[in-house]
C-alpha cells in the first residue's frame, strides 16, 4: 500500500509549516506499513476531539469518528469494548485531554485501556486563535491572559506515568523518523499508549528554535523503571528555562489491561448465540 | 374481597423493601396482582422507610391511603401512619419496640425476645413479623415457607424458625381469600425495562448511579453474564454518553441510564448523536428537581427538557412507559427504533415506574422482536451518510475491507468528511429531520395513546408515566375516560385525536407544577381545561386524585 493512498478527498486547511503535516505523514507511513505487515487497515479506527489537530481523520482515508472536544478517549474506549480486534488511536490536542477531557485521559491510564492516545501538544488554542493551555509555559501572555498566566503547566508524561498509563513517549514534530518509530510502539503496545508530541504551532506558539536547540533523544535508558521514567519526565516541566528536553520512549511495562479483564464476563460469549426468550422466562420464574 | 393493602416500616437498614417484596410474592401466590411503592429518604442507616403493598383482583398501578393491616418494626411507623388505619384495619408490632394503645386491633410479637432465645440476626426480624403476618391474615404457613426458601436461602433454618414462633405467636384476625388465577413474577418498572432491551437485542449498558436509575445499572451488572452483555460504570455521565456512541459506531447496541443531574452532563454527548446519527437509548429516571431536590422522590418535570436537550435541531424518540409491562414492551421499541432511524431515543421514566413493583405477565406485554436496522448492502463505496428518501442512512460497522467508515460531529457530505458548504449543510439538515416523519409514519402503526375507563365519557383524564394506575382506576371508579400517552415524541397527533374524541373536558393530571404534558399537547392544538398538579415528590394516591378529581368536577 502506498501511504499517499490513505489521503481523503478534503482540503487540507492547516497553517503552512504547521507541525500537524509530520503527525500526519509519520501516522500515515506507519498504518501503511502495518498494513503490510498484516495489521489490516480497514481494522485501524482512529478519533479525533476538536481543534487543529483533529482534521487529521477528515485528511486521512481511514474508518474515523470525529468526535466533540475533549472526549476521544470514551468513544475509543467503547469502539475496542466493542471490538478487541479493532487498532483504535486518538488524536488528541491539549486543551482537548488535558483540559475539557482530562478526566477521562485519566481514566484511560487508570484502566490501562488498550488504545493510543497522541497527543498535539502545541501549548496553545489554535483554533480559537491564540489563548493559553494546560502546559503553555508559566507567564504565557494569551488572549485570555494578557497579563501572562499564573498558573504552572501540566507535565503529560508524568501524569500518564502516575495515573498507570503503560507506554509514555515523547517526540517531536522535527524528526519524523523517530516519530515514526514512537507511533509503531505506541500502536502496537498492549495497553493504554501515550505519545506527547511537541507539535509547532507556527502562527501562535513558534517554538522551532527553542526545541530544536534543546531536544535530544534518550538513549540507554531502562523503560522498564518508573524511577527512570519518572526522572526522565521530570527533567523538563514545560515551564521556561534552558534545559534539554527528552524525546524517546520513557516507559514501557505490561500490566494487566481493562479490556480482557471484561471479557470472560461479557465478550467469551457472543449475545446473540444466547436464547435470550429461555433465560428471560427463567429469571421471571425467580421474580414470582 | 377486592384490595387488600399492607404498610411495612421501619428504618433504613431494615430491609423494608425486600419485606415488602415478600409481601408481594405472598399475595401473589393467592393469585392477586400487586402494586408496591416504596418510600424512603436519602441516606443509608436510620431514617423511616416504607413499602406500601396493595393487592387486588385486577393489574393495578396506584396505591391507597388507606391500609388494612400496618406492620410497624418501630414506633416511628406506628406514629407516621396511624392516619391511614380504619376501624377495621389491624397494627402487627414488634411488642419490644412499640406502645400501643389505639383502638383498632393490634396483634403484638415479642420480635426482640425472639431473635435474642434463637440467635438470629437483628434482620431476621422481619421474617419473624412477616410469620405473625401471615398468621393474623390467614395466609397459610407453607405459603410462606415456600417464598422464604425461594427468596432468602442465606441462612434459610434460621429464618423459617423466626418466622415460625412469629407465626405461632400470632392470632388469625381475618382470612384472606385464595383466588383462582396464576402467580405472576412480580418487577420493578427497571427490571422490566432492563429484559426489554434485552429482548430487543441490548448488548452494552453503560451508567454512572443515579437514582432511580442505579437499580437498572445494578440489574444490568448482574445479569451481564446471563446475557452476554458488556456493561461499564465510567468515570462520569459524559463518558458514558460517548461510550453508548462508540458502542453504536462499532455496531453494537448500547442503552445508557441516569436521572436529571447525570442527563444534564449527557446533552453535549446527545447533540453529538443527533449530528453524527449514532443510535442510543437513554433511560431518564425523573425525581424531584431543580438540581438535587429530593433525590429519592418522584417528579414529571423533565419532558421539556428531553424533548429539547442539545444544541442544533434533530430528531429523537421519546416513549414514557406507566408500569412494568409498559416498561418491557416501550423500552424494546425504543431500542429498534433507535436503531432503525439512527437516533437518541428515551426511556422517560420517573421513580415511581423505576423503583415501583408490578405485577408482571409477559404474555400480555406486547410481543417484542430485535428489528434489524438498515445495512449496507456492500455493493458500492460505503458512504456513512446516504441521502435517502427515508433519511436512513444504510449503517456499516467496522472493519469492512476497501472501505473508511466515517461518523463526524462537524457537519458533513454523504462520505462523513467534514464541510462548511452551505447547500450540503441544509441538505443534511433535512436529511436527519426527515426521519422524523419517517419515524412518526411507523408509529402510526402502534398503539401510542391508550384510553382506559368509560371511554365515552366527556370528560377525560390526560396522563403520561406512572399516573397510568391512578387515572385508570380513578377513571373506572368515577366513569371518566382517562387517556394515556405513551408516545411524546414524534407527537402522536392523529392517534391522540382519536383518543379524545367527544371529549369537552380534558382533565391534565402530571407530577409537576406546570403542566408540561398539557402545554405539549396544547402546542399541536388540544387543550386542557382543567390541571391536576402534584410536585411534592409524592405519587398520587387513588385518594389524593379522587380528592382532586371531585373537587375539579364539583
Amino acid at each position: 500500500m502506498n501511504p499517499k493512498d490513505l489521503t481523503t478527498y478534503a482540503k487540507n486547511t492547516w497553517c503552512p509549516g504547521c507541525g500537524n503535516f509530520s503527525i500526519f505523514s509519520a501516522m500515515r507511513n506507519v498504518l501503511a506499513q502495518l498494513d503490510q505487515e498484516g495489521t489490516p487497515i480497514e481494522n485501524v479506527v482512529l478519533v479525533s476531539g476538536i481543534g487543529c489537530h483533529a482534521k487529521i481523520v477528515d485528511y486521512m482515508n481511514v474508518n474515523s469518528f470525529y468526535s466533540i472536544h475533549g472526549r476521544t478517549i470514551p468513544v475509543a474506549t467503547a469502539i475496542k469494548l466493542a471490538n478487541p480486534d479493532l487498532n483504535v488511536i486518538c488524536f488528541s490536542g491539549d486543551g482537548d485531554s488535558l483540559a475539557e477531557g482530562l478526566d477521562h485521559l485519566i481514566f484511560a491510564a487508570k484502566r490501562n485501556i488498550d488504545i493510543t492516545l497522541i497527543l498535539h501538544d502545541n501549548r496553545v488554542y489554535g483554533l480559537t486563535t491564540g489563548q493559553y493551555t494546560p502546559t503553555s509555559p508559566k507567564g504565557f501572555k494569551g488572549k485570555s491572559t494578557p497579563l501572562g498566566t499564573t498558573e504552572s503547566p501540566i507535565n503529560p508524561p508524568e501524569l500518564m506515568l502516575v495515573s498507570g498509563a503503560t507506554y509514555i513517549a515523547r517526540g517531536y514534530t522535527h524528526g519524523i523518523d523517530l516519530l515514526q518509530k514512537l507511533f509503531r510502539e505506541a500502536i502496537m503496545h498492549k495497553g493504554f499508549s501515550f505519545v506527547d508530541v511537541l507539535q509547532v504551532c507556527v502562527s501562535y506558539f513558534n517554538l522551532y528554535e527553542t526545541y530544536n536547540k534543546r531536544t535530544y533523544e534518550v538513549k540507554g535508558n531502562d523503560p522498564s523503571s518508573f524511577d527512570e521514567a519518572l526522572k526522565l519526565a521530570r527533567s523538563w516541566n514545560y515551564d521556561g528555562g534552558d534545559g534539554p528536553i527528552p524525546l524517546g520512549k520513557f516507559y514501557k511495562v505490561e500490566a494487566p489491561r481493562f479490556d480482557p479483564v471484561n471479557e470472560p464476563r461479557a465478550i467469551d460469549r457472543d449475545p446473540r448465540a444466547i436464547n435470550r426468550d429461555a433465560r428471560i422466562k427463567e429469571l421471571l420464574e425467580n421474580f414470582i | 374481597m377486592d384490595n387488600f393493602s399492607t404498610l411495612i416500616g421501619g428504618i433504613a437498614g431494615d430491609g423494608i423493601n425486600e419485606a415488602g417484596a415478600t409481601v408481594g410474592r405472598l399475595f401473589s401466590r393467592l393469585g392477586y396482582r400487586i402494586y408496591m411503592y416504596y418510600d424512603y429518604p436519602s441516606l443509608i442507616r436510620g431514617g423511616h422507610n416504607f413499602s406500601l403493598v396493595r393487592a387486588s383482583r385486577h393489574m393495578i398501578g396506584a396505591h391507597q391511603d388507606d391500609v388494612d393491616v400496618l406492620i410497624a418494626l418501630n414506633q416511628e411507623t406506628l406514629e407516621n401512619h396511624a392516619f391511614r388505619l380504619t376501624d377495621k384495619s389491624f397494627v402487627i408490632y414488634d411488642a419490644d419496640k412499640v406502645q400501643y394503645s389505639l383502638k383498632q386491633k393490634g396483634c403484638g410479637l415479642p420480635v426482640s425476645a425472639i431473635l435474642k432465645e434463637e440467635e438470629a440476626l437483628p434482620i431476621m426480624k422481619n421474617t419473624c413479623i412477616l410469620g405473625g403476618f401471615c398468621k393474623t391474615v390467614g395466609i397459610e404457613w407453607a405459603i410462606l415457607e415456600e417464598v422464604l426458601k425461594k427468596h432468602i436461602p442465606k441462612n434459610l433454618e434460621l429464618n423459617l424458625k423466626v418466622a415460625k414462633r412469629g407465626h405461632d405467636s400470632a392470632m388469625e384476625f381475618c382470612s384472606i381469600e385464595k383466588l383462582n388465577s396464576p402467580a405472576l413474577p412480580i418487577l420493578s418498572g427497571n427490571q422490566a425495562i432492563a429484559l426489554g432491551l434485552i429482548k430487543a437485542g441490548l448488548q452494552a449498558y453503560v451508567a454512572y448511579p443515579m437514582t432511580p436509575s442505579s437499580s437498572l445499572l445494578d440489574f444490568m451488572a448482574r445479569f451481564a453474564p446471563d446475557f452476554g452483555l458488556k456493561v461499564v460504570h465510567p468515570e462520569n455521565e459524559i463518558a458514558v454518553m460517548l461510550m453508548a456512541q462508540g458502542f453504536a459506531y462499532a455496531g453494537q447496541k448500547a442503552a445508557v441510564g441516569t436521572s436529571g443531574g447525570g442527563f444534564c452532563l449527557m446533552t453535549e454527548g446527545l447533540s453529538l448523536a443527533g449530528m453524527a446519527e449514532m443510535p442510543v437509548v437513554i433511560m431518564m429516571g425523573q425525581r424531584t428537581g431543580p438540581s438535587t431536590g429530593l433525590p429519592t422522590y418522584t417528579a414529571q418535570s423533565d419532558l421539556h427538557f428531553i424533548l429539547n436537550a442539545g444544541q442544533g435541531e434533530f430528531p429523537r424518540f421519546v416513549i414514557a412507559p406507566g408500569d412494568a409491562q409498559d416498561a418491557y414492551y416501550w423500552s424494546g421499541v425504543a431500542l429498534n427504533m433507535a436503531w432503525k432511524y439512527q437516533v437518541p431515543s428515551f426511556i422517560l421514566g420517573d421513580k415511581t415506574v423505576c423503583e415501583g413493583q408490578y405485577s408482571f405477565d409477559l404474555d400480555d406485554a406486547g410481543e417484542l422482536e430485535e428489528e434489524s436496522p438498515l445495512l449496507w448492502d456492500g455493493l458500492e463505496k460505503y458512504s456513512r451518510y446516504k441521502y435517502t428518501e427515508t433519511g436512513v442512512s444504510p449503517l456499516a460497522f467496522p472493519p469492512r475491507k476497501g472501505q473508511a467508515i466515517k461518523a463526524d460531529s462537524y457537519s458533513h457530505d454523504e462520505y462523513g468528511v467534514t464541510t462548511e458548504n452551505p447547500k450540503i449543510t441544509k441538505d443534511m439538515n433535512d436529511k436527519r429531520l426527515l426521519k422524523n416523519s419517517s419515524m412518526a409514519k411507523e408509529m402510526e402503526e402502534y398503539e401510542s395513546v391508550k384510553v382506559f375507563g368509560e371511554s365515552r365519557s366527556k370528560t377525560a383524564m390526560l396522563c403520561w408515566g406512572s399516573n397510568k394506575g391512578v387515572c385508570r382506576e380513578a377513571a373506572e371508579k368515577l366513569k371518566l375516560r382517562a387517556v394515556q400517552v405513551l408516545v411524546l415524541s414524534p407527537f402522536p397527533t392523529a392517534r391522540l385525536k382519536a383518543a379524545l374524541e367527544g371529549v369537552e373536558r380534558l382533565i391534565a393530571v402530571e407530577c409537576n407544577s406546570t403542566g408540561q404534558l398539557a402545554r405539549l399537547a396544547g402546542f399541536y392544538g388540544f387543550n386542557t381545561q382543567e390541571r391536576i398538579l402534584k410536585y411534592d415528590g409524592r405519587p398520587f394516591s387513588l385518594n389524593d386524585l379522587e380528592a382532586d378529581l371531585r373537587r375539579v368536577l364539583a
